[in-house]
């Protein structure tokens, strides 16, 4: 089974681009309907499918997303 | 819940380098420049070189950039990085020298500087993001605008007859002896900006070996200049500036 994995978003530096939602091959990411104080909705996390495999955070473009992945079981 | 455990220091795969400071970056949203600045930042952080590495900042968008690099920064007049670049890296040739410029800045006013260096083979690193547009100023054309492609001086699209053909100045250089590696690439994708920091880590690695010019192109989108929503600006950029500008290494040293 996957390794699960899991994302910390800065939500004051999301610019709410949609480059990262493209990149998730499990849908974890969408647009809020709130939005940041610039003003920006920003990217929040819908489900817990997250696999670790930081595309999203690759192609941000405002470094916004860190990801973190479960180690191997020994 | 079990997602609260995964979140711990010994579990972290990626997270912003150091290389980059803790700027806002100015840029649009979904804007390719932040993307190609962290992968080359990246390169900078794994090879341990960050102390050592001097940049040069061009004209346009990315004119700011000295801002978000957390290295040796110098900002150059338009179109005038590699020649800033020329007197760094032959004053200090220990150092790792780069500039990063947009095809305004390389394509247009600096045609004649990013040429000369190329072709004395000055041993630096050129970062050329090529948008097919002058973003800063507003969406001019510039000599990279494809084939009827609108831009706020083209506003019937670019016709070929009286403004001349798109130049390919990655094609050009790689023809010059003084080049080393040559290469096109993109950042709109995880795959393809991992590509990219390949690329910009070869490109370092033989500036250590004194090689030559080395000349990473990534062509880049302009939601802004190009009036599209970020997604859409991606999508154009694959169906149209790929077919004219091709990804790949163009010049690889043997
Ligand atoms: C000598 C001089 N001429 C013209 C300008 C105006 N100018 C500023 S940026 C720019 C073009 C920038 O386009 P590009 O290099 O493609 O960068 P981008 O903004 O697209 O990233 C121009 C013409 C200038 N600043 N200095
Ligand atoms: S790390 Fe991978 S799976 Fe998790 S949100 Fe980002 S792209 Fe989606
Ligand atoms: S790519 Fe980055 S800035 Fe764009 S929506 Fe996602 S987290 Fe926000
Ligand atoms: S104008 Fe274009 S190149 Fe400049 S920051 Fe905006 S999207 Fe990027
Ligand atoms: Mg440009």
């Amino acid at each position: 089974m996957a390794r699960k994995g899991d994302v910390v978003i800065n939500i004051e530096s999301c610019k709410g681009c949609e480059v990262c939602i493209t990149a998730c091959p499990n849908q974890v990411l969408a647009l809020s309907n709130e939005v940041n104080s610039k003003g920006y909705h920003y990217v929040m996390k819908v489900n817990s499918a997250c696999v670790g495999c930081a595309n999203c955070a690759v192609v941000c473009p405002d470094a916004v997303i860190t990801v973190y992945r479960e180690k191997r079981k020994q | 819940m079990a997602e609260n455990n995964i979140i711990s220091p010994e579990n972290l795969v990626y997270e912003k380098t150091s290389v980059l400071t803790d700027r806002v970056l100015h840029y649009c949203p979904g804007c390719g420049h932040g993307t190609a600045h962290r992968m080359l930042a990246e390169v900078v952080d794994e090879l341990g070189i960050q102390g050592d590495t001097i940049g040069v900042a061009p004209v346009g968008c990315s004119v700011l950039a000295y801002y978000y690099f957390d290295v040796d920064m110098q900002e150059a007049a338009h179109g005038r990085a590699p020649a800033v670049a020329t007197g760094i890296k032959r004053t200090m040739p220990e150092k790792y020298v780069f500039t990063y410029q947009g095809d305004g800045d390389l394509a247009a006013i600096g045609t004649a500087e990013t040429l000369h260096a190329c072709n004395r083979g000055e041993n630096f690193l050129i970062v050329f993001i090529n948008n097919g547009i002058y973003g800063m100023t507003g969406g001019q054309m510039a000599p990279t605008t494809l084939p009827g492609m609108k831009s706020s001086t083209s506003p019937y699209g670019r016709d070929v007859v009286t403004m001349g053909n798109p130049l390919k100045m990655t094609e050009l250089v790689a023809e010059l002896p003084g080049t080393c590696f040559v290469t096109r690439q993109s950042v709109h994708t995880p795959a393809n900006a991992r590509k990219t920091k390949r690329a910009l880590k070869k490109a370092m690695e033989y500036q250590k070996q004194n090689k030559g010019t080395c000349f990473v192109e990534i062509v880049s989108n302009c939601p802004s200049g190009w009036k599209m929503t970020p997604a859409e600006s991606n999508k154009w950029m694959e169906e149209n500036m790929f077919p004219y500008y091709p990804l790949g290494d163009i010049k690889v040293p043997s």
